[in-house]
C-alpha cells in the first residue's frame, strides 16, 4: 500500500527484525503493536551485542588489559553515538542510567539535597496530569521530603495540556517543570519550548521526560529548551537495562553525587572522598556495559534510517490508523485526533468490552496490543475511564497491520455480541 | 482461534459479566476491604456480613461494587453466589479449590460439585495474563472473611503468599 510518508522499502526493512518473522500458537503471524511498551530489536543491535560479548567483554576503565581498552572503546563510543543522536554539546553531557525511571529519580533525588538547584520549603514543583507515573512519582517523593509543593498542569478535553493557567502555576516558587516530550497514553506532543521559555523566566530548571519522544521523533535536546532530558534505550530499538540522562553541563556539574560507589570517585580517603567529572560522576559502579554498545548500534540504525523519515512513516502509520479505528461503532480515542499533533501511540476504549477481554481476543488473532493504564492512572481518571487499550506503532509497522486491528476490532464486537 | 477464545470466555462467565448476580454494596457488614489489581487498575470492594450458625460461622451475604473485566466481574458474582450461605469453613474449602484451578495452568480437573458455576474458569487457567483477574475477588473476600472473624492474625495474612498479583489496600 502506497500511503505517502511511508518508509520505502518497508518489507525489506522489517527484515531487519527476526521477531517479525515468527509465528505464535495456532501458526498466527505476529502483528506487534506494543512499541511504546517497548520496541522490537532489529539484527545489527542483536549481533553487536553478542559480538561484545563473545570477542570483547571486559570490564571498563578499570582493566589494565587488551579486553578491557576494547571494551571500554566500545562503551565510550556509544556515549559518543548517543550524544550526537540527541545532538548534545557535549559527550560529557551523557549519564547512562538503568532506563528512563532511573535517569528522572537521579534528578529527583540530587534536587533534595544542598546545592544550587536545592528544593526547599515554600518551593513548587509543576508537573501535568498527562505524565508516566516514573514522572509524578519520584516527584511527589521530592516534595513530600522536602516540604515543597507539588503543582500539575490539567488537561483539555481534546488531550492537550491546559496552557491557560501557565502563567498562575509556573512563578518565582517554581524551582522545577518536569513534562513529558510525547504522552505515552495521549500521544500528544507538548509545547516543551514554550513551556521551558516561561520556566526559564522564572529561573526553573527544566526536565522533559523524552521516554516516547526519542524513538519518534528528530530530537535536539539543545534546540528544546530543557535543561535535563531523560529517556530509555529499549523503546527505540536498543536492549533494556539503558537509560540516558542528559543535563546541561553547569547543571549537572551543580547536582550533588547520586550514588556513590567505584568510578564516580576522584579519591577516597576513610574519612572523605572527592568526586569525578560528569558523566562519571553520576555512573557509580560498573555499568550496563553490553547494553549501552547495543544501544550505541541501535542510533546508528535509527540515525541511518533518518529521524526525519521515520517521523514521516510514524505520522503516515498513525493517520491510517485513526482513520481506520473510526470505522469501528463505540470506538472512542483518547487524545488528539488530528496525527499531526500526536505520536504514534493510540489509547482507545470500545462500548460494552472491557479493554481486557479486546486485548485477549486480539491477542488469540495475533495482535499484540496493551491493555490497562498504561502507567498513567491520572491521565485516565481525567477522561473517566479506568483502563484503555493502547495500539502503538513504529518504523517496521506496516498499513496491513493496521487493517489486522481494525478487523480484530471487529471480530471482538461480534464476539461479545455487540455487532 | 475462536474455539480457544471459547474455552476463555464460556457461557457462563458472559451471562455472569452481562446479569451479575448479588452486586451491590449492602449493610449489615462486619468487614469490607477494597483490592486493587495494579497492573491493569481493576478493583473491588468486597463487604462479608457473618451470622453464628449451630456450626460456627456462616456466610450470611457478600455484596460488593467491581469495576473490571469479564472475567474479574462473573467470577465477583460466580464468588457471591458460591459462599453465601455457607459455613465460613466450607466457604474457605471452595475458595481454596478455585486458587488451584486457577494455578494449575490448565492441569486440574475441576470438580463441579464444589465449584459448580465456577469450574467455567478452567479455561481461564490457560491464559497468565487473566488468572489474576479470576482471582481478585476470592482474595478480597478472602482477606474481609478473615477480619470479620477476626483470625486475621498470625498465619492469616498468608493469602498474600497464595496470590503474587492483587495488592491490598485496606
Amino acid at each position: 500500500m502506497a500511503l505517502p510518508g511511508l518508509l520505502p522499502d518497508l518489507e525489506v526493512l522489517r527484515k531487519d527484525f527476526p521477531i517479525l518473522s515468527r509465528t505464535l500458537a495456532g501458526g498466527q503471524p505476529l502483528i506487534y503493536l506494543d512499541s511504546a511498551n517497548t520496541s522490537q530489536k532489529p539484527q545489527v543491535v542483536i549481533d553487536t551485542m553478542v559480538d561484545h560479548l563473545e570477542r570483547h567483554n571486559a570490564n571498563i576503565a578499570r582493566a589494565m588489559h587488551q579486553l578491557g581498552a576494547e571494551s571500554t572503546a566500545a562503551f565510550e563510543e556509544a556515549r559518543d553515538k548517543v550524544a550526537a543522536f540527541i545532538n548534545a554539546p557535549s559527550r560529557d553531557e551523557v549519564i547512562f542510567t538503568k532506563n528512563a525511571s532511573e535517569a528522572l529519580n537521579l534528578v529527583a533525588n540530587t534536587l533534595a539535597w544542598a546545592g544550587e538547584h536545592q528544593v526547599g520549603p515554600g518551593d513548587e514543583v509543576v508537573i501535568t496530569e498527562m505524565e508516566h507515573h516514573s514522572n509524578i512519582v519520584p516527584w511527589q517523593l521530592l516534595t513530600q521530603r522536602t516540604g515543597a509543593t507539588l503543582r500539575w498542569f490539567g488537561l483539555t478535553d481534546d488531550g492537550h495540556l491546559d496552557l491557560s493557567t501557565i502563567d498562575d502555576l509556573i512563578t518565582e516558587h517554581t524551582k522545577v517543570v518536569s513534562l513529558t516530550w510525547v504522552s505515552n497514553m495521549l500521544g500528544t506532543v507538548n509545547p516543551v519550548e514554550e513551556i521551558a521559555r516561561r520556566a526559564h523566566e522564572v529561573g526553573a530548571l527544566v526536565v522533559v521526560d523524552a521516554s516516547q519522544a526519542v524513538p519518534q521523533l528528530p530530537v535536539d535536546v539543545l534546540g528544546s529548551g530543557a535543561d535535563l532530558v531523560a529517556f530509555t534505550g529499549h523503546k527505540c530499538v536498543g536492549p533494556t537495562g539503558i537509560g540516558v540522562l542528559w543535563g546541561r553541563r553547569e547543571v549537572l556539574d551543580a547536582l550533588p553525587p547520586f550514588l556513590g560507589g567505584g568510578e564516580m570517585i576522584e579519591t577516597v580517603a576513610m574519612e572523605r572522598s572527592t568526586y569525578a567529572g560528569i558523566p562519571h560522576k553520576f555512573e557509580a559502579g560498573t555499568p550496563p556495559i553490553v547494553e549501552a554498545v547495543g544501544l550505541g548500534a541501535a542510533v546508528d540504525y535509527l540515525g541511518h534510517i533518518g529521524m526525519e523519515r521515520i517521523h514521516a512513516h510514524e505520522q503516515a502509520i498513525t493517520a491510517y490508523a485513526l482513520e481506520g479505528l473510526r470505522t469501528v461503532p463505540g470506538l472512542r480515542v483518547l487524545g488528539p485526533l488530528d496525527a499531526a499533533q500526536r505520536g504514534g501511540a493510540i489509547s482507545f476504549e470500545i462500548d460494552g468490552v472491557h479493554p481486557h477481554d479486546v486485548a485477549t481476543v486480539l491477542d488469540t488473532r495475533g495482535v499484540a496490543v496493551r491493555a490497562g493504564h498504561h502507567c498513567a492512572k491520572p491521565a485516565h481518571a481525567r477522561f473517566g475511564v479506568q483502563s484503555s487499550t493502547r495500539m502503538s506503532s513504529y518504523l517496521y509497522t506496516s498499513p496491513t497491520e493496521i487493517d489486522a486491528l481494525v478487523e480484530g476490532l471487529e471480530y471482538t464486537r461480534d464476539y461479545f455480541g455487540l455487532g | 482461534m475462536s474455539t480457544e477464545l471459547d474455552s476463555l470466555y464460556q457461557e457462563i462467565i458472559l451471562d455472569h459479566y452481562k446479569f451479575p448476580h448479588h452486586k451491590g454494596l449492602r449493610e449489615p457488614f462486619e468487614a469490607e476491604v477494597h483490592h486493587v489489581n495494579p497492573t491493569c487498575g481493576d478493583e473491588v470492594t468486597v463487604r462479608v456480613h457473618l451470622e453464628d450458625a449451630a456450626d460456627g460461622a456462616m456466610v450470611a451475604d457478600v455484596s460488593y461494587d467491581a469495576i473490571g473485566c469479564s472475567i474479574s466481574q462473573a467470577a465477583t458474582s460466580v464468588m457471591a453466589d458460591l459462599v453465601i450461605g455457607k459455613p465460613v469453613d466450607e466457604a474457605m474449602a471452595v475458595q481454596d479449590s478455585f486458587l488451584t484451578l486457577m494455578q494449575g495452568k490448565g492441569s486440574v480437573e475441576p470438580d463441579e460439585d464444589v465449584l459448580e458455576d465456577g469450574i467455567a474458569f478452567a479455561g481461564v487457567a490457560k491464559f497468565p495474563a487473566r488468572v489474576k483477574c479470576a482471582l481478585l475477588p476470592w482474595m478480597a473476600w478472602k482477606e474481609a472473611t478473615n477480619r470479620a472473624t477476626d483470625v486475621d492474625l498470625p498465619g492469616a495474612p498468608a493469602t498474600s503468599l497464595e496470590t503474587p498479583e492483587p495488592r491490598r489496600h485496606p
